[in-house]
């Protein structure tokens, strides 16, 4: 059971972390929005999970939170990436490539290349 | 790094939690904002997208929850949380706090009085830096049974010189100075020290200085280091007290430095430590012996090892040296006497009188402890049954187990850590009384204090012990069968059985502990009572002893009482006005190592006994404890004679020497000979010289009497050997001056202090006392230790009673089913009382047992206290066992009786 938290945890934070990087600033629910298109509708994010997670993030130090207004003036509280945050996502990101990369090696294998 | 920014962060929001979910309602609020317009723009009704967003955002009351548990730390809230409740709970039964809180209370508080007496006692005797460095050095001769016989100087210079230490230094016991020139002549302890005592010690003085450590006179350097207390006293706290002099002995020396306030010497004893004066001495000149290597000075030796030398290797130098040496010098050295060198770690060597009765009184009071452990253990789990419906509905709620423990679990610690506190308070309140209590020859006496040492261990035992005795009741509870708990069928039967079975190995631990101590005190107090009544072989009723001090300058041309005929006119005098003195019927004189049990090991002189025909060569000579009395001493102290005769006022110096001996020493150097007549020499440590048996100074002594056997050095000592000789022949310096006859006590010291100053006023006159209280004072130490552990068992009596009361009634509740069904049946009333009284004597049955086993070893452990009573001494262990029946019997009888009237119809009905 933890490990599954644990894993989605993980990863729910690079994307967080990413969908930052790109958009700028966003409000919570932009965030959750936001990781559903790119996902391809596939995953659905839990706000159960989504606001713990953006105060642990908020409390590493790798995330602002500031109110502002929203497109359609609506006052809302907006999360920011910061200098380290943004180290934070280009570190994971490069373990992330590395760790794919190995994987497909493995897939590539053939009984035929091992002897 | 992150994981330590995120603790801290969420630390601090532990206080601030209203305004954490404030912010989440917030951001909730948003989010269904949002949603609702996204919604909308969809193409649904307002309503039906509020819906749509609600749905989508999940459960509100979960979300808060997961944000909070990131929030702050739930850990911490939930303990807090916790100990609110458990302290609620508490307050809600104030009977069962009360009584819980003020076992613990005594448990912990009477743990940590002893602890704090063992604190500054035996855990921290010496309070110089690296006292770990310091070691008494100790020369021993067993080749004739001889210990501690001290170090000659050239001895002292060796072990200088062997590289093993950073200094040696020389230190007296402590003796007797008289200080004149001020209104009265005082009587000051001091202690002649080599001037490297200081720099060994590691201290320096507060003004002025300590001995130069490369300063070499060889006799007094007339320097003296004065106290804290002594220069307040004296001298108002001068700050001009450098440089100014004060007549000791008839001397004048200078004083060169104060030391600094709370300064303790070392020392065995409360007097050692609370030495006063320190005079600079070389040990090489006048007055102290010539520095020959065979003539030994029975004082301290204490050094400093280097750093990085383990006293293991110093010894093995040492031992080495000691070879060498005894090669150099056969002549000093003779192989008979197999002479060596030990080392001891100075803090041993000053606590050892004492250590082994506070290890008991420690093994004592840590039974007393578990025992109130162990009651308040029990008094949860009788408590828990109550409790057994609200922990199966909150079960079945949803908490977890873990969370129900640790919840019970804090509630016991509160409670512990309460009656810990309480305990340390009332320590705290009464320490001044109970320090009353301690005997005052317990070294480092006024270094017993209730600080935040002791509150710390205070709180560590409280909080141990609530843990250990605490998990068990709350495993216990969390485990109830939840259904049938619920169903409140079998109330108790089933679902209890593990408390049950619990309480009742609690129980018979706790008897079993509680025989234990009373068996430790039922030993104790026979030692004791047999050692009081034991005849001392002196008479000291209606006997008084008082004492003065003559001085002794350096240089014995101005010594008035240098000789013993000098001496015995003031003796004389001194003699005469006393039993003027209203109520004297009879009066002696002695020097302090002939007053019974009032004096220390070091008071007594001791000379090598050589008898003629028997030892040729001198150091190979037993030795024997020396004193000296004028004639009527025997009859006053109530010593008989058994053959011979006594002195008599013609021997007096320049007539042939003599001497008395008694039964012990007659036994043990002429057996099967008859002592009067026989001829000796003795050689004290005063006549130096290495061929004494061929010099003019070799006098010899004849055996005229043999007097009978007294416990004079200690009451647990039937026969040491002891040789007397005549105050006009030998004198001393200290002299006590006893009275017999209807004495006013108080009025004596002054009436004799007027006597002896209008013969000579420079004399102090001190220590008014009387033999009894010289008596009940040589047994202090052994006297607080059995009341303590006396106390103790009573303790432990009421509470195991108490216990087993509980224990009893709990069970009766739990059976009253039981009952009742069994006299609706038919069952004699009787019975039921027989049957319930057989569960407690049961107990009481498996708790003495496995007591009875327990207590043999323990007081096997404990012979070394044991006087004239065995381990395994019958009477003793039989009382205490019929004692420990008793009460169990008692204890069970009232609930025995509260089942025998158990009315079966309302009971029945009532299920």
């Amino acid at each position: 059971m933890k490990e599954k938290q644990d894993v989605l945890q993980g990863t729910l934070a690079l994307m967080v972390l990413k969908t930052l990087d790109i958009l700028g600033a966003q409000h919570g629910w932009g965030i959750a929005r936001r990781i559903g298109q790119i996902s391809g509708d596939i995953l659905a994010v839990n706000q159960g999970t989504l606001y713990p997670l953006l105060l642990k993030l908020e409390q590493e130090g790798s995330i602002t939170s500031e109110y502002g207004t929203s497109e359609n003036n609506r006052r809302a509280r907006f999360y920011g990436l910061t200098a380290s945050g943004r180290k934070q996502l280009q570190a994971e990101t490069r373990e992330w490539e590395q760790n794919a990369a190995i994987i497909a090696r493995f897939f590539k294998v053939k009984a035929g290349d091992l002897t | 790094m992150k994981l330590v920014r995120r603790f801290f962060i969420r630390f601090s929001n532990l206080t601030t939690g209203p305004s954490g979910d404030q912010r989440l309602q917030d951001e909730i609020a948003e989010y269904l904002a949002f949603q609702t317009e996204e919604n909308m723009r969809a193409g649904m009704s307002s309503s039906e997208a509020r819906r749509q967003a609600t749905i989508k955002l999940g459960a509100t009351e979960a979300i808060r929850e997961s944000h909070h548990a990131e929030y702050s730390i739930p850990v911490i809230e939930n303990l807090f949380f916790d100990l609110r409740y458990g302290i609620r709970r508490l307050l809600r039964s104030p009977g069962f706090s009360c009584i819980a809180i003020a076992t613990m209370a005594l448990g912990v508080g009477a743990t940590t009085a002893i602890y704090s007496v063992m604190d500054a006692t035996l855990l921290r005797p010496l309070p110089y830096p690296h006292p770990d460095e310091l070691v008494r050095i100790e020369d021993d001769l067993p080749g004739t049974g001889a210990q501690d016989v001290g170090v000659s100087v050239p001895e002292w210079r060796d072990l200088q010189d062997s590289g093993v230490f950073e200094a040696v230094s020389i230190a007296s016991h402590g003796a007797d100075v008289n200080l004149t020139g001020a209104a009265q002549p005082e009587r000051l302890g001091f202690k002649a020290v080599t001037s490297n005592y200081f720099a060994v010690l590691g201290e320096d003085a507060q003004l002025g200085r300590t001995f130069n450590p490369h300063d070499a006179t060889p006799g007094y350097n007339l320097e003296v280091v004065i106290s804290d207390g002594f220069w307040r006293r004296e001298f108002g706290a001068d700050p001009q007290i450098i440089g100014k002099s004060l007549r000791l002995d008839d001397d004048e020396y200078h004083v060169v430095g104060v030391m600094p306030h709370g300064f303790r010497d070392q020392g065995s004893t409360s007097e050692e430590q609370n030495t006063e004066l320190w005079l600079g001495a070389g040990y090489s000149g006048l007055p102290f012996p010539p520095p020959q290597r065979g003539v030994r000075i029975r004082r301290a030796v204490i050094a400093r090892l280097k750093p990085g030398i383990s006293i293991v290797s110093a010894q093995q130098r040492l031992d080495a040296l000691v070879e060498t040496l005894k090669k150099q010098y056969p002549g000093d050295y003779p192989l008979e006497t197999k002479w060596t060198v030990r080392l001891i770690p100075l803090g041993q060597s000053v606590v050892s009188s004492v250590r082994q009765s506070l290890s008991l009184l420690f093994g004592a009071v840590g039974l007393v402890l578990m025992i109130s452990c162990v009651n308040v253990a029990n008094l949860l789990l009788a408590r828990a049954s109550g409790r057994a419906r609200e922990i199966a509905v909150r079960q079945a709620l949803g908490a977890q187990r873990k969370r129900l423990i640790r919840q019970l679990l804090t509630e016991s610690l509160v409670l512990f850590l309460l009656g810990g506190i309480a305990g340390f308070a009332i320590l705290f309140c009464a320490q001044r009384y109970l320090l009353r209590l301690v005997p005052e020859s317990l070294p480092h006496l006024n270094e017993i204090a209730i600080g935040w040492g002791v509150l710390a261990f205070a709180l560590v035992i409280s909080a141990a012990a609530g843990t250990i005795f605490g998990l068990a009741p709350a495993w216990l509870m969390s485990r109830d069968d939840l259904i049938g708990t619920l169903r409140q069928e079998g109330r108790g039967s089933s679902g209890s059985r593990g408390r049950s079975r619990a309480r009742q190995i609690l129980v018979i631990s706790e008897l079993a502990l509680s025989l234990v101590l009373m068996v430790a005190a039922g030993l104790l107090l026979r030692s004791f009572w047999d050692l009081y009544k034991v005849q001392p072989g002196f008479n000291p009723e209606r006997l008084m002893a008082v004492q003065t001090w003559l001085p002794g300058p350096n240089d014995p041309a101005l010594d008035r009482y240098l000789t013993a005929t000098q001496q015995s006119v003031l003796v004389r005098e001194v003699l005469r006005r006393s039993r003027t003195l209203p109520g004297v019927q009879e009066v002696a004189v002695s020097d302090l190592a002939a007053l019974p049990l009032g004096h220390n090991h070091g008071a007594v002189d001791p000379m090598s006994l050589i008898r003629e025909g028997q030892e040729v060569r001198e150091n190979l000579a037993p030795v024997i404890g020396g004193s000296v009395v004028s004639p009527e001493y025997f009859h006053v102290v109530g010593l008989s004679l058994l053959r011979g005769r006594l002195f008599t006022d013609q021997d007096i110096q320049g007539t042939p020497e003599v001497a008395v001996i008694n039964q012990a020493a007659a036994r043990t150097y002429w057996p099967d000979q008859d002592p009067v007549g026989k001829r000796v020499h003795l050689r004290t440590k005063r006549e130096g010289n290495r061929d004494f048996l061929n010099s003019a100074n070799a006098t010899w002594t004849t055996i005229i009497g043999v007097v009978g056997d007294a416990r004079t050095e200690s009451l647990a000592e039937a026969a040491t050997p002891e040789l007397y000789r005549t105050v006009y022949q030998h004198g001393s310096k200290g002299l006590v001056i006893f009275l017999r006859g209807q004495l006013n006590s108080s009025a004596i010291s002054a009436l004799v202090r007027q006597q002896v100053q209008s013969i000579d006023p420079e004399l102090p006159v001190f220590n008014a006392e009387t033999l009894d209280e010289v008596l009940s004072a040589s047994l202090s130490v052994r006297r607080f230790a059995m009341e303590m552990v006396a106390f103790f068992a009573a303790t432990a009596l009421l509470l195991a009673g108490l216990g087993i009361y509980g224990t009893i009634s709990y069970l009766v509740s739990e059976q009253r089913r039981d009952i009742a069904i069994r006299l609706a049946l038919g069952a004699q009333r009787g019975n039921i009382l027989r049957l319930v009284l057989g569960q407690g004597i049961g107990l009481a049955a498996f708790g003495t047992g496995v007591g009875l086993v327990s207590a043999l070893v323990v007081s096997h452990l404990m012979s070394g206290l044991l006087y004239g009573v065995s381990p395994a001494d019958l009477p003793t262990y039989g009382g205490v066992t019929l004692v420990l029946t008793a009460v169990a019997v008692a204890a069970s009888y009232i609930p025995a009786l509260r089942a025998m009237r158990v009315d079966p119809i309302t009971t029945l009905h009532v299920e």
